[in-house]
């Protein structure tokens, strides 16, 4: 009896198991998302700017410009850990020995050459939503971009969330399968809903998350606490934010509020990088922001 | 060396060194309402030159030189007087000139310095035509922005 008992315990801790580990099994892209045309450098300067990437991948306390040296070594403090930005430039201690496919998989899906769990510091959760063809854009203008040598620092992460594994879990319960807002949205705000959720990750910092690090959908780009501590990251939805589209457009472009104000903090990096982008690009995120669900603000 | 020149060069000395003597003997909070002032001031003029580049208001080549100009003198300000030690955001409540500013001085005179550039272009460029005006403000926002990326404390 008690063998039996024994038994079926064993097998169900076994298959639950075999399913977690199923579940949390790296999973790359299909081969046909990364099959395409070669990617053009040039479109590909204007995804790698609304994408950010350069805000987070250059050396600390360094200016982007034009050709940033994608060095990595950026500190992001979170309650799971310490997280350091990699080197992602086409050099051997970055990724200039990747194929395009690793890049791709690295990017929009968070699993990296070996197979390995990358944490979501980097946003693939919103890069699942790119357009494949801009992704291998983005990586043809990634190969231009000038080499670094510089070592990756190691992610001071305490256990559980030293285990790479558990990341699989995240992925499961977090991996966009589709737009968080799903309404049919007339052009330019479903380019702009392309912009800000997919490639810009706007999410990331305006959207407050849960005890796990997930994005709140509830609480779309409500306003969050600021992960460096001071202030909060403001609510951008009709609720909190009361420019005009004119206004807000203007502001992406310029860093200029409609005070004459200008950005600040992080959002000035983010600023400078979308000022790279057609007018159009700026005009839609705004059309967008007009047309995400209004968060009220919290009562003070 | 005779006694008026001693006096001379005593007074020289003194001269000299009065205006360290001012800035570090100046009250942090009234040097922190200075420095708001200045800001002010400088906001008062791109607000002009920026309703009339988002096309708010008629472009107005005069009226867009004034503020430039204003902007450029503004610029050109030497501000070491009122960037006193003692007024960072983590000495006074109204402050949010962050602790950075004391410890990088040689990048924040940089970044001021880039906005007198700036402002300088806008100078050039404000009378000439609107679409001048108009892309001389992305450099302007620029160069605010990439000082208050580092060093003004996000707002509560």
């Amino acid at each position: 009896m008690i063998g039996r008992a024994l038994g079926a315990a064993i097998a169900i801790i076994l298959l639950a198991g075999g399913v977690g580990w199923m579940l949390t099994s790296p999973e790359p892209l299909p081969a046909s998302a990364v099959e395409g045309p070669p990617g053009d450098p040039e479109r590909g300067a204007l995804v790698f700017a609304a994408a950010g990437c350069a805000s987070c991948h250059v050396a600390p306390d360094t200016d982007i410009g034009d050709a940033p040296v994608l060095a990595g070594g950026m500190a992001f403090v979170s309650p799971f850990g310490t997280f350091h930005a990699p080197n992602i430039s086409p050099s051997p201690q970055g990724v200039g020995d990747w194929s395009d496919a690793e890049i791709m998989d690295a990017v929009m899906r968070g699993v990296s050459p070996s197979g390995a769990h990358y944490y979501p510091a980097l946003p693939y959760a919103a890069y699942a939503m790119a357009d494949p063809q801009d992704m291998r854009d983005l990586v043809a203008h990634l190969r231009t971009l000038p080499p670094s040598s510089q070592e990756n620092l190691p992610h001071e992460v305490p256990f559980p969330f030293s285990i790479r594994r558990g990341v699989g879990l995240w992925k499961a319960l977090n991996l966009r399968q589709g737009w968080v807002i799903e309404d049919d949205l007339p052009e330019p705000a479903a380019r702009g809903r392309y912009l800000a959720e997919a490639l810009g990750h706007c999410g990331e910092c305006h959207t407050p998350r849960g005890p796990l690090g997930g994005l709140d959908h509830a609480q779309w780009l409500g306003g969050a606490p600021n992960p460096l501590g001071d202030g909060r990251i403001p609510n951008i939805t009709p609720g909190g934010l009361k420019w005009s589209e004119g206004e807000i457009a203007y502001y992406l472009g310029t860093g200029f509020t409609p005070e004459f104000d200008t950005a600040g903090g992080e959002m000035a990096a983010v600023v400078s990088e979308l000022a790279k982008l057609p007018d159009e690009d700026r005009a839609a995120i705004a059309a967008y922001l007009k047309a995400v669900p209004a968060i009220e603000p919290a009562a003070e | 060396m005779t006694r008026s020149f001693r006096l001379l060069a005593g007074s020289l000395v003194i001269a000299a060194l009065a205006p360290m003597a001012l800035a570090q003997g100046l009250d942090p909070e009234r040097a922190q309402s200075l420095r708001e002032g200045h800001m002010k001031l400088m906001g008062l003029n791109i607000g002009m030159l920026g309703a009339m580049a988002k096309e708010e208001q008629p472009y107005d080549a005069e009226m867009a030189a004034a503020a430039a100009g204003n902007l450029a003198a503004l610029g050109s300000i030497d501000q070491r007087f009122y960037w006193v030690e003692g007024s960072s955001s983590e000495d006074l409540e109204e402050s949010r000139a962050l602790p950075a500013i004391w410890e990088n001085m040689d990048d924040f005179n940089s970044k001021t310095e880039a906005l007198h550039g700036a402002a300088m272009k806008m100078e050039e460029a404000a009378g000439t035509d609107l679409a001048s005006l108009q892309a001389a403000m992305g450099p302007l926002g620029e160069a605010c922005g990439s000082c208050h990326e580092d060093y003004r404390k996000p707002e509560e």
